[in-house]
């Protein structure tokens, strides 16, 4: 068969992947909403749980897109929709496509027109994700047997143990986003472009909190984190022309 | 007693139906690249699969592996099931759960936590998964806007834009918790220049450690 990037046929069996993954978040959303019947949730809640979580999602998914657009110069449309909608995020896939290209002798703005440089790219991208495909089945479930057991023995360590892991994640990208301040020794102001971005974002999540606590604006709660996101990538577009 | 069975036996199906959607995914993924070297009966060049290999085996296997053991608590398992599957984890499905959890106002350590958290990771996933189909659709058209010079700098700080409105929430919640975490974190990634976006995915596990062992002193001290 004639080798294109954008052969049908891998268009075909992208395709068919992405439906599995689609199907399984179809499954474990039916079960767990049916769970939280049983449960007695309020059904509310759960509407408010999944209006909220798509219309946040709607800006990092477009930027997810950019990255296939990024990656299709070189590899066609079909595997970076693939690598990106399963397992892959975007500093992975772009760094991995890169090596395997870089690997071949190619760059990753010339198309690929050989099957043996594309499958080779597609085996670098695919087997270096692995790790995460093959443990999470094995040791999810050990994990949070572990967490089970620590609750049994403190409850309030447990809490304080979940809120501490989520803490230091929010404190690593709290870091990163000041990464780059010191050029400013240097006459170069960009590094002031990420920490602008978060406080304007913090700034609009605040008032949006202290307003959604006042009646008539208690909706806001339900739209506070995709508003403070929009509005801070918004401001970067003046912020970045400003420093940049 | 009823209600504890119950509970044990809805975490049971989704730890048994999440390996059996895990390994069969596993599959399907291992599958494609071996397909499309039977359709166009060619093999990998061996040599290149191996520099490149080499050059995101290591890091990319590490990091993996220390991430499952930092965001698989924190996911619940439905969540962990689907977020090492769909992936965008830090950028996309741990925010949205956590958002979600407080906003239900459901703690992650109990079975409602385990829900909520599930259906909003859930919902993220088939988002993600519809846009990027939209998006491939209309990619023609849609190239010259993503790629406008003018959005650019938009897409770029989405981190910060996402860490920014999440941050506030969290560390007002957790002010005594917060002060030596972020107060280390912001000292070494502004004191070490090899700390950046590339490296950030190393330093999530690095703090994660870093604020369990000064909660627990902190726990233990009577202070939180």
């Amino acid at each position: 068969m004639e080798f294109s990037v954008n052969h049908p046929i891998i268009f075909v069996m992208v395709a068919v992947i992405i439906l599995a993954v689609l199907g399984q978040s179809v499954f474990f959303l039916i079960r767990a909403i049916k769970r939280a019947k049983e449960k007695g949730m309020e059904m509310a809640k759960i509407k408010s749980t999944i209006i909220s979580a798509a219309i946040f999602t709607i800006a990092p998914a477009i930027s997810i897109l950019v990255g296939v657009v990024a990656l299709s110069k070189s590899l066609g449309i079909a595997l970076p929709w693939l690598r990106l909608s399963v397992i892959g995020s975007l500093s992975y896939e772009s760094i991995a496509a890169e090596r395997a290209l870089e690997a071949l002798g190619l760059g990753t703005d010339i198309t690929i027109t050989a099957p043996e440089a594309f499958v080779t790219v597609a085996w670098v991208m695919t087997l270096g994700i692995l790790i995460g495909l093959i443990l999470t089945p094995i040791l999810t479930k050990k994990i949070q047997s572990g967490m089970k057991t620590l609750e049994k023995k403190d409850k309030r360590w447990r809490e304080i143990f979940q809120d501490a892991m989520f803490m230091g994640m929010i404190s690593a990208f709290l870091g990163f986003v000041f990464c780059d301040v010191t050029l400013a020794f240097k006459g170069d102001f960009t590094g002031f472009i990420p920490v602008l971005v978060f406080f304007a974002s913090a700034i609009v999540m605040a008032v949006l909190g202290i307003l959604s606590k006042k009646n008539g604006f208690k909706w806001l709660k339900d739209y506070a984190l995709p508003i403070s996101l929009i509005v801070g990538m918004a401001l970067a577009i003046p912020i970045t022309s400003w420093l940049g | 007693m009823k209600r504890e069975r119950r509970q044990l036996s809805y975490l049971d199906s989704v730890h048994r139906d999440g390996r059996v959607w895990g390994f069969s995914i596993l599959g399907i993924i291992i599958l494609f690249p071996t397909l499309l070297c039977i359709i166009f009966n060619v093999l990998p060049n061996f040599t290149a699969l191996g520099k490149g290999l080499i050059a995101v085996l290591p890091m990319y296997w590490a990091v993996g592996l220390v991430e499952i053991f930092t965001y698989v608590p924190m996911l619940g398992a439905g969540g962990a099931y689907l977020s090492f599957v769909t992936g965008n984890i830090s950028n996309l499905k741990l925010p949205c759960a956590l958002d979600a959890m407080e906003k239900a106002g459901v703690k992650a350590t109990t079975e409602e936590g385990e829900i909520i958290s599930t259906i909003a990771i859930a919902v993220s996933s088939i988002v993600t998964t519809i846009i990027i189909i939209i998006g491939v659709c209309a990619i023609v058209p849609l190239t010259p806007v993503l790629n406008s010079p003018v959005l650019e700098p938009a897409f770029k700080q989405l981190i910060p834009a996402l860490f920014g409105g999440l941050g506030v929430v969290f560390v007002s919640k957790n002010v005594k918790l917060a002060i030596v975490p972020c107060a280390l974190m912001l000292i070494l990634f502004i004191a070490i220049p090899a700390l950046n976006s590339g490296t950030v995915g190393i330093m999530v596990p690095v703090s994660v450690v870093i604020t369990i062992i000064v909660a627990r002193i902190m726990y233990k001290k009577g202070i939180i």
